[in-house]
């Protein structure tokens, strides 16, 4: 058997002959060109031209520009609803997940279709339902008016449209994890004596902690460069409601270009941080995020 | 004992697990604060229009073409992403090349960048003075501030949805099944378009659905530019913020819950697509 096996030449697989499973070296090259050339022209050039245009009068321009006190308050403005819409759908995202994935429950696959709602929703219409409930000519109107309560054109206005727009991001990264983790884990702990909580802090958490993390990094992305929603129910007040891609709005359509790219490049650094650290997360953590991609 | 709890109605499985109630209930809360409530608001407010006055504001000419523009860029851009969607995956998945996983990363670019960002851009560049608008305009192309930018701007933001819905389906296909196709005779053409394309095709147009539905709502990427002329390149998203600047709230509101409506139609069907190759793919792919 041995001697059979080494005496008959295997094919070797020569560089000449095509295997039957791939394309020509000229298909390949093809493919290859025509799909960076895609790359290329819809993703990088776009991204390019960011900092092309920002730093077009120098850097000493582009410096003043991001020294401007709006800009400045428009990062401050960001920073706030991020700081505030993040947990709160962080918290929201973490429950539904446990809800959903440790549980058989009727209507669950109704519960996670009405979760992933607000991605099927335009920007637009996620801040005009704000809008129709609070503005002055609704129910609500009258009220709030009397009472002094600002929520459109002010900062509630604006993490409502955030958290409304990023609702689905945790859950939806969790969900699917957690589905996969089961719930054998959870139950040893439980029999060993440990509380409710203490499953959760020491067993689930530690499970789910990179994907927590993915959602959190992609629900943070979206919440700071939001712009269709917020657009609607900030009311553009200058230095007081415009988030940073307002005020990078307002800039450009003042014709101030490179302070609109100025402003951009901000955002943009903040795109490529997120898509550095979700590919780390990627790479590092194939097995703990449950990452769309994946199935 | 088993015999009697299987055939009671019960709302859910008996678990060891604790914190069902508290879970369930802040989920319950915050969805319907955040989501129901709001968007019930909007259809209770377009409700109050009555049918006829409804219909009124949605026939309206200036509406009409809103719509028609919003949806039709939106098909073509999906189009255009569903054919170099398909090409990218393919090519991201079978073949090396240096820069793969940086361009395999920047695929992802339009989830991450801010739209109004990627709307300057583009408009930078396709403007008749920019990189690419410079170059087709002794061609007599015109793409900025045109319906043709809106697709360029769709084009940028739906990308990354065919690809990623086509990529893991293609990295699961058996090698097998090519070999059988060639040990049968086929040449790679064939094998490729008759027993590979049509296993990724409920994906294809998963990722289809998934780019055309993000299209035809989308407004920070394409309001810069799409010149925004009434009429020619006026897409719905903006026409709701117009009619809100001039307290028109009736027409915002009608126009808003037309394309609430069809959204949720193309919902459907994306659900329904994806149940339908689950079921025709559920073994193998």
């Amino acid at each position: 058997m041995a001697l059979d096996s080494s005496s008959v030449p295997t094919a070797a697989p020569s560089k000449l002959v095509k295997a039957a499973t791939s394309e020509t070296r000229i298909a390949r090259l093809t493919l290859i060109v025509v799909a960076l050339g895609f790359v290329v022209l819809f993703l990088l050039l776009p991204l390019a031209t960011v900092f092309i245009e920002a730093f077009r009068n120098g850097p000493v321009e582009f410096a003043t520009t991001l020294r401007d006190p709006e800009t400045f308050s428009a990062i401050r403005l960001t920073l706030i609803v991020a700081a505030i819409a993040v947990p709160l759908n962080l918290v929201f995202g973490v429950a539904a997940a446990w809800a959903i994935a440790k549980f058989e429950f009727k209507g669950k696959a109704f519960l996670t279709t009405l979760i992933d709602l607000p991605f099927s929703v335009s920007p637009v219409i996620s801040g005009l339902v704000f809008v129709l409930l609070f503005g002055a000519n609704s129910a609500l109107g009258p009220f709030l008016q009397k009472y002094g309560i600002h929520i459109l054109f002010a900062v509630p206005g604006l993490v409502l449209a955030t958290v409304f727009v990023t609702f689905p991001f945790v859950a939806r990264e969790l969900i699917p994890l957690m589905q996969e983790q089961g719930t054998s884990d959870e139950e040893a702990a439980l029999s060993l004596g440990a509380t409710g909580w203490q499953t959760f802090w020491h067993v689930t958490l530690p499970n789910i902690k990179w994907g927590l993390l993915y959602g959190v990094l992609l629900c943070n992305a979206r919440a700071m460069g939001e712009f269709g929603a917020v657009s609607v129910v900030s009311g553009h007040i200058r230095g007081q409601t415009n988030t940073m891609p307002l005020q990078v709005e307002i800039l450009y359509n003042e014709y101030n270009f490179v302070a609109a790219f100025a402003v951009a490049t901000v955002l943009a650094l903040l795109a490529l941080v997120t898509l550095v650290l979700k590919t780390a997360l990627e790479l590092r953590y194939s097995d703990e995020i449950a990452a769309s991609r994946r199935h | 004992m088993a015999f009697r709890s299987s055939t009671r109605w019960r709302f859910r499985q008996p678990s060891v697990i604790p914190g069902f109630g508290l879970a369930l209930g802040v989920t319950l809360t915050w969805l319907t604060l955040i989501v129901l409530i709001p968007l019930s608001g909007l259809i209770w407010r377009s409700s109050g229009l009555g049918w006829s006055n409804f219909m009124a504001l949605v026939l309206d000419e200036r509406t009409v073409n809103a719509l028609t523009i919003s949806f039709g860029t939106a098909f073509i851009a999906a189009v255009v992403n569903l054919f170099f969607g398909v090409v990218l995956a393919w090519v991201l998945v079978r073949y090396r090349f240096p820069g793969k996983r940086v361009i395999d990363a920047m695929v992802d670019l339009p989830f991450a960048l801010p739209t109004a960002v990627a709307g300057i851009a583009l408009t930078a560049l396709y403007a008749p003075n920019g990189w690419i608008g410079s170059l087709l305009e002794p061609l007599g192309i015109k793409v900025a501030f045109t319906p043709a930018g809106i697709v360029v701007a769709l084009v940028f933001v739906g990308l990354p949805f065919v690809v990623r819905t086509v990529q893991p389906i293609m990295e699961e296909i058996d090698k097998e099944v090519e070999e059988a196709a060639a040990t049968l005779g086929a040449n790679r053409y064939q094998t490729i378009s008759r027993v590979l394309l049509p296993g990724l095709l409920p994906a294809g147009l998963t990722g289809f659905a998934l780019a055309f539905a993000r299209g035809v709502g989308e407004y920070g990427s394409v309001i810069f530019i799409a010149g925004n002329l009434p009429y020619v390149s006026e897409i719905a998203p903006l026409l709701i913020i117009i009619r809100l600047e001039e307290f028109n709230y009736p027409a915002a509101t009608a126009i808003a819950t037309v394309m609430l409506f069809l959204s949720f139609i193309m919902l459907l069907i994306i659900n329904t697509i994806q149940s339908w190759s689950r079921r025709r793919y559920s073994n193998g792919a």
